[in-house]
């Protein structure tokens, strides 16, 4: 890393020594490795939010950077998610059906085996065949190189297809909602080959691991922390160099930056694409934390979702995402957790089970009307404020 | 003569029950006797087993059965728990029924329903008593009766039912269901009549007809059964001959199917070996092979040839055995009817009627594409003015749709009179609608005019909160809005070709809407002033248009249509707090299909969307998920070649 | 104004959590873990009302082992990974002794091995496709065969049907329950060709073309039934159209498993009198305990709300595990579940609910024809079925069984005499 890069952005450093700073509190709060105080369900509430902030990052470049409104990168997160799921499961169902077999009298051969493992992963679909995409799922190495090759493949072709005709602007949001819709409805399929509306669960049982939650947690914890950081040092990499130039410049003003002889549609295509791997990675670390994945988790309304954090955190500053991602999520963590007290008027109790939901979606409203920088405007202010 | 003297009887037994009552609980009326000697399936009736106790009821000849029959379809028999006998009852307050005698049908007491037990004879025992009620009904004078007896026919016809319904016809004087009984007569002759020349004569009689109870008359006829002999036998009225491994008889069904019939030794399986093996374990070795290397097939198989050639096993039945055993058979098909000249009409008629009805089914498979294209029309065409027009992507406009919707239902909760609140509710919806719709141009959306994605986000929070408020006001269970009376039902051309009444009400308003958006826009100052300010705002402005006012009429009216097409959504579908979601990607993508800025391209991407969900559903029946799935597709591979939409602004208005 | 008689049970409960004179510091936990919010809003609200009413019920009468119980609700949002998250916060932040919640199949299979890790106890409510065991889990709902194959039978023996339509919605319970009712029809000696499979998205609301599909189904002369196993909203535009269509229950009758009191609340029922449900539970059931449970229910909630089967079988489930603490002197999960084998308890119907070794019920199953003011009409009740966790008519589970109780196994392999696996297969 040059000198240069950090001398101009030195809000990475800052970031990348807050970053650590938490992920070692976490762990020394934790119960698998630490003193306790911070449960498990929390530490992985706080994993999953990093892996949710490396996907707001990911949307900041394409939106905040790039002026492009993309509603279908949680599409990408959740092939991620997928890709990875497979191994899980391929491996966990390995052993167990292993196990049964041995205790028969005639040992099985490698098609019983194979036929068990299908039986017991597509049971619940009334199936017990492996589709031709599980090909590679027993080994891990081309597994976890699906997960990047398949989500960016995805993105390659789509974007090829949308930039080369010119779709922008809302119509352009409104595409990619039509393809993570398409992606779902394909998943709800039984015949998808991916267990339909099921999905894939259990994927916080790691095979071969006999560690506790409360270990794995952490592990899970660090590993999202480092990709965070990583993702956040790529990001600020790519945004600070020429190629976020010409990317600024196609946000504000796309034909200008195509009139000075820049191949815009080259540019917006690899962007996507990187970004997709990027929300790729951030799904892979993020569901064997959750657990399942499941095609409801890329319908559209999760993508505008990811929209709306990176509009609160505050657009164009990759610090932002990252705030905003992290505080709708872990809000709404609290407010379903029944934690949130009830406010009683006397005559109306308020529960907040029932009008967090108003308030989250009035707040998007107040953020775009009155404060469209977002928290990150926050700081604006106070630097300013320090300055005057 | 013997009706008489049993009239009578009964009479006199009435007169006795008048009189004495606990005489007549010590003397039960012929028809309780019958009753009584089957009182359990009586009380407990089921369709396997109540057909020998109705026959007995109808041999009993005594006049008072049809009667109780049909009350006993209509659960309206009742036995008393004192005394085991049947009585029909009748409510007379409240947990308190009158009972009436079923010989005399005089009222006996009144008794409190706890000491009664209600019959409830399931469908099938009321279709067994219907069927044995027509030959009391056909010649009743109540038209409604007759009817009622012809349904029974048509559910379950019968060889035995011919004679009565053709004994019937002469005297039939009400012509609809004079031509009901005719009819129904020539499908009983089809199936039932011994005259093989009047069978083939009423086949080909009914052979242009579309109507599914011809086909259920005639494809019984030219059922098929697979049959496996030696040699093929003489006599049987045969439809096919088949060859295994060609056509639809697989080997595999074919041997399964000698396996069952001739009983020859089944195939063996990778499974049957492996038990074998695991039966002859034997110091953990098998036929001197250890038992560890039957990790592989191949091993497996020659330990099992093994152990058969030493008579520890049956002998293996692999391809080539199974070959040579079909071979000494033969595979064919016979009809279930064995009249061959009947089979033969019947194919011919059959043929010619299912060319008919592939061209009805796509003449159906047309109407519901219309019907869904005119849904998908009303659900878009506020959003083609919001967003067609004024370029607001509104993601709340979904919730409007839901508003509409639930103000339909507030409305028949006020209205009790399912015409009168809809006729109330439209306007009602309208308003509304269009009041939320002002209230939020007004308060959100005038700022963001300069900013369209962030409208986006800003819509989609006022969307999740009317939801969730929906949610809190009205519960999240589905509401009930149902439609009036008149629009009950469908229209049936024929029995393939039909369409609900209130889906052709729903096309018909998707048609006003579309007069009342082009009247508006081409012949009314708003239209003309909207015109003006979405073409050019400053100049519009700068012609004495206020730009403000107009921006939130135009809005206004947008969402005004969305709530109408909210309470007609609602009375085909759901009404709940999610019926605007349901709605609002495919509207989006009707829009962006059908063109920006232009009603005609709204219809022209409602129209195309119906028509291709439609056509993929019809090529996939089983899997309405994949035609949604291979629709959007197709939509984003049409923009990549169309991006302006099928029909595309061009010059200034087209801006960028 | 429901949000009012929502407010009212829960200030109900926290009323009497609140005043109550009970040790403040032995409070014996319930997590009630439903879906408040989103798409499974529309079902499961329902049951953590009822269930808030069973909790106030019971301290009422004194609470359990002389502690006052308290409900911790959470909601799961109707999103699978957050049920599996809000199981571990239950069970590790809260503590709670016990959790009754789940409605979709995925969502319990997401809760499954967090439930199984942390060894909590799940009382599962909703009729399910079966194929499952957990230790950790009891079963309240129907199993398929106490709720499909039954009906089915009642469409063979009964109303003589020869030609079955299985229309479901795209995902786990109506695909197994399917599947094993094709396996059962064609040993029932019903041909392929004569079972027409279809599936939908959830909130399918464009029938047309599909009853059309049925209704020519026909034209062979064989007898049509229809089994729905059409889930939530898409039952009220299935029945809307199938009433346009004219379709009389004596043709083609159509039972459904999924339809209960409450979504026919959603809609104007007088075009489907006599088409049929099969359930454990109808609110008509004419018992004292069903008035009085009924009773207090509208009384709660509003004179217009329905009781449902899953409803009965928290009810049920709720009042066993009140009974298995009371006998085990403590609310431990190992000692509880121990306790719960073989414990009885009235259904509201009438009659008894057994707990079985497998972790589910013996119930009677229950036929009823819908009338016109949206409840059923009992025309049929079965001695209580016992619950089977593996099917008997696939052949993959036919050698499977399960029996926490002596075996200590929930996937068992008769034929070959050994245990499968411990955990349930997820």
């Amino acid at each position: 890393m040059s000198r240069s890069f950090i001398a101009k952005n030195p809000s990475v450093l800052v970031f990348l020594a807050g970053l650590a700073l938490f992920t070692l509190l976490v762990t020394v709060f934790s119960e698998g490795f630490g003193v306790g105080g911070l449960s498990t369900s929390f530490v992985k509430t706080l994993g999953k939010t990093l892996c949710l902030c490396l996907v707001a990052i990911a949307m900041d470049l394409i939106w905040g950077y790039c002026g492009i409104l993309s509603l279908g990168h949680f599409a990408f997160f959740g092939l991620g998610g997928y890709m990875v799921g497979m191994w899980l499961m391929y491996a966990r169902t390995e052993i167990i059906v292993e196990g049964a077999l041995a205790q028969g009298a005639i040992p099985p051969t490698s098609q019983e085996v194979i036929d068990g493992i299908g039986t017991q992963i597509f049971g619940v679909v009334g199936s017990s065949e492996f589709p031709s995409i599980w090909a590679f799922s027993d080994s891990l190495i081309l597994q976890l190189m699906m997960v990047v090759l398949v989500p960016g493949l995805l993105a390659l072709i789509f974007g090829w297809l949308a930039f080369r005709s010119r779709v922008t602007g809302v119509y352009l949001s409104i595409l990619t909602q039509a393809m993570t819709l398409a992606l779902a409805l394909y998943l709800f399929q039984n015949d998808s080959g991916l267990r339909g509306n099921n999905g894939l669960s259990g994927l916080q049982n790691l095979p071969g691991v006999s560690a506790s939650q409360d270990v794995v947690s952490i592990w899970f914890l660090w590993a999202s922390a480092f990709a965070l950081g990583a993702g956040y040092v790529l990001a600020a990499f790519v945004v600070s160099g020429k190629f976020g130039s010409v990317i600024r410049g196609i946000r504000d003003n796309e034909a200008r930056v195509r009139f000075l002889g820049y191949p815009v549609e080259s540019f917006k295509l690899m962007l996507f694409t990187l970004t997709a791997m990027i929300a790729a990675i951030a799904g892979a670390l993020y569901y064997p934390q959750a657990g399942i994945i499941n095609p409801a988790e890329i319908a559209p309304i999760a993508s505008i979702y990811l929209a709306v954090w990176v509009a609160i955190g505050g657009r164009g500053r990759l610090y932002g995402a990252v705030l905003g991602a992290a505080f709708v999520s872990l809000v709404s963590t609290w407010f379903t957790g029944g934690q949130a007290p009830d406010i009683n008027l006397g005559f109306y109790t308020i529960q907040w089970v029932d009008w967090w939901q108003v308030i989250l979606g009035l707040s998007f409203v107040f953020v775009t009307l009155y404060a469209p920088k977002g928290i990150g405007g926050l700081f604006d202010l106070i630097k300013t404020g320090e300055k005057s | 003569m013997k009706r008489l003297l049993l009239t009578c009887l009964a009479l006199v037994c009435a007169c006795q029950m008048i009189f004495a009552q606990s005489a007549a609980a010590q003397a039960p009326g012929p028809l309780q006797t019958v009753l009584q000697a089957h009182a359990k399936d009586v009380a407990k009736p089921s369709r396997k087993t109540i057909q020998p106790v109705i026959d007995a009821i109808v041999a009993s000849g005594l006049e008072p059965v049809p009667g109780f029959l049909s009350a006993w379809a209509d659960k309206s028999v009742w036995q008393r728990k004192e005394d085991g006998l049947f009585f029909i009852g009748e409510e007379v307050a409240k947990r308190t029924y009158a009972l009436t005698d079923v010989d005399s049908g005089a009222v006996v007491a009144e008794v409190a329903k706890k000491e009664l037990k209600q019959l409830k004879p399931n469908s099938g025992v009321r279709g067994l008593i219907a069927t044995a009620l027509v030959q009391f009904q056909l010649s009743d004078p109540n038209p409604e009766t007759r009817a009622a007896a012809l349904l029974a026919i048509e559910r379950a016809p019968g060889a035995a039912l011919l004679a009565p319904l053709r004994a019937s016809i002469p005297a039939e004087a009400d012509p609809v269901l004079l031509a009901r009984k005719t009819r129904i007569e020539r499908l009983l002759t089809i199936g039932y009549d011994e005259d093989t020349a009047a069978r083939v004569a009423a086949i080909e009689e009914m052979s242009g007809d579309l109507g599914v109870d011809v086909r259920a008359a005639l494809n019984p006829l030219v059922a098929r059964k697979l049959n496996v002999a030696t040699e093929l036998p003489e006599g049987e009225n045969i439809a096919d001959i088949l060859i295994p491994g060609e056509g639809d008889l697989t080997v595999e069904a074919a041997y399964d199917l000698l396996v069952a019939a001739e009983g020859v030794p089944p195939r063996t399986t990778p499974e049957m070996i492996k038990a074998v093996l695991a039966d002859n374990i034997n110091g953990g070795f098998v036929a001197g092979v250890p038992v560890a290397q039957f990790t592989d097939l191949q091993t497996r198989l020659s330990a099992y040839a093994k152990l058969a050639a030493a008579g520890q096993a049956p002998g293996l039945v692999n391809d080539a055995e199974v070959q040579s055993a079909l071979d000494l058979h033969v595979f064919y098909e016979t009809y279930a009817e064995p009249n061959a000249a009947v089979t033969t009409a019947a194919e011919a008629a059959l043929s010619s009627i299912s060319t008919r009805v592939g061209l009805n089914q796509s003449l159906d498979l047309g109407l519901d594409a219309i019907s869904l294209a005119s849904i998908y029309f009303l659900a878009a065409i506020g959003l083609a003015i919001t967003f067609g027009l004024m370029g607001v992507i509104n993601m709340a406009h979904g919730e409007f749709i839901m508003m509409g919707a639930y103000t339909g239902y507030v409305v028949q909760q006020v209205i009790p009179n399912h015409t009168a609140s809809i006729i109330v509710a439209i306007p009602l919806a309208f308003a509304v609608t269009f009041a939320a719709g002002v209230a939020m141009e007004r308060l959100v959306i005038r700022h963001l005019y300069n900013r369209p994605l962030e409208t986006l986000l800003a819509t989609f929070g006022i969307s999740i909160a009317l939801q969730q408020l929906a949610k809190n006001i009205f519960g999240t269970q589905a509401r009930p809005l149902t439609a009036p009376g008149w629009l009950d039902g469908a229209w049936a051309i024929n029995d393939v070709v039909s369409i609900s009444y209130i889906r052709i009400a729903i096309f018909v308003l998707a048609l006003i809407f579309l007069a009342v958006f082009l009247f508006i826009m081409n012949r009314s100052r708003l239209g003309l002033e909207t015109r003006a300010v979405t073409q050019n705002p400053r100049m519009a402005a700068a012609m004495g248009i206020n730009p403000e006012r107009v921006n939130m009429l135009t809005f206004g009216l947008g969402s005004g249509i969305a709530g109408i097409a909210g309470v007609a959504i609602g009375l085909y579908a759901k009404v709940t707090s999610e019926l605007g979601s349901d709605y609002i990607v495919q509207s989006f993508m009707t829009v962006v299909v059908g063109g920006v800025g232009n009603i005609w391209g709204a219809l022209l991407g409602a129209g195309m969307i119906g028509t291709l969900q439609k056509g993929i559903e019809w090529l996939n029946p089983s899997n309405t998920l994949a035609a949604q799935t291979y629709m959007i597709i197709f939509i984003i591979i049409f923009i990549q070649f169309r991006p302006r939409g099928i029909i595309a602004l061009k010059g200034r208005a087209a801006g960028d | 104004m429901n949000f009012l008689k929502t407010t009212a049970v829960s200030a109900l409960a926290l009323g009497l959590t609140a005043g109550a004179s009970l040790a403040d510091d032995c409070k014996i936990k319930v997590g009630v873990l439903h879906s408040l919010s989103g798409t499974m809003a529309i079902s499961e609200t329902t049951l953590k009302d009822t269930m808030l009413m069973l909790v106030a019920d019971q301290n009422e009468k004194g609470g359990l082992l002389g502690c006052e119980l308290e409900a911790v609700v959470v909601d799961p949002a109707s999103d699978w990974p957050l049920f599996a998250e809000k199981a571990r916060e239950l069970l590790t932040v809260h503590d709670v002794d016990v959790i009754f919640g789940n409605w979709t199949s995925v969502s319990r299979k997401s809760v499954l091995p967090v439930i199984e890790e942390l060894n909590g106890l799940l009382f599962y409510p909703v009729q399910y496709e079966g194929e499952e065991s957990s230790k950790n889990v009891f079963y309240t709902g129907a199993a398929p065969n106490q709720q499909a194959i039954p009906a089915t039978d009642y469409f063979l023996d009964e109303l003589g049907v020869e030609k079955f339509a299985l229309l479901g919605t795209d995902y786990v319970y109506p695909r197994t329950t399917n599947n094993i009712l094709e396996s059962y029809l064609e040993g029932k000696g019903i041909a392929e060709e004569d079972i027409f499979v279809n599936y939908t998205p959830f909130g399918h609301s464009d029938w047309s073309k599909i009853v059309a599909d049925v209704v020519a189904l026909g034209a062979d002369g064989k007898k049509v039934g229809v089994i729905s196993t059409i889930n939530g909203d898409a039952n009220i535009g299935f029945y809307k159209e199938l009433a346009a269509a004219g379709i009389s229950a004596d043709d083609i009758p159509v039972v459904a498993f999924s339809v209960g009191e409450e979504e026919l609340s959603g809609l104007d029922t007088s075009n489907l009198v006599g088409h049929l449900a099969a359930w454990n539970y109808f609110q008509s059931a004419d018992t004292e305990a069903n008035e009085a449970f009924i009773a207090k229910w509208k009384d709660l909630m509003g004179e217009e709300r329905v009781t449902n089967d899953p409803m009965e079988a928290h009810y049920i489930g709720f009042n066993m595990w009140a009974n298995a603490v009371a006998e085990a002197g403590t609310a431990d999960v190992d000692a509880v579940r121990e306790k719960m084998y073989g414990q009885k308890f009235a259904n509201l119907t009438g009659g008894t609910a057994e707990m079985l070794p497998n972790h589910h019920l013996a119930k009677p199953v229950l036929i009823g024809e819908i009338l016109e003011d949206g409840q059923f009409d009992i025309i049929s009740a079965t001695d209580p079925v016992p619950g089977d966790a593996w099917t008997d008519f696939l052949p993959e589970s036919a050698v499977l069984k399960s029996d926490w109780k002596d075996l200590g196994c929930g996937m068992y392999n008769t034929s070959t005499s050994t245990c499968v696996q411990l955990k349930s297969n997820y």
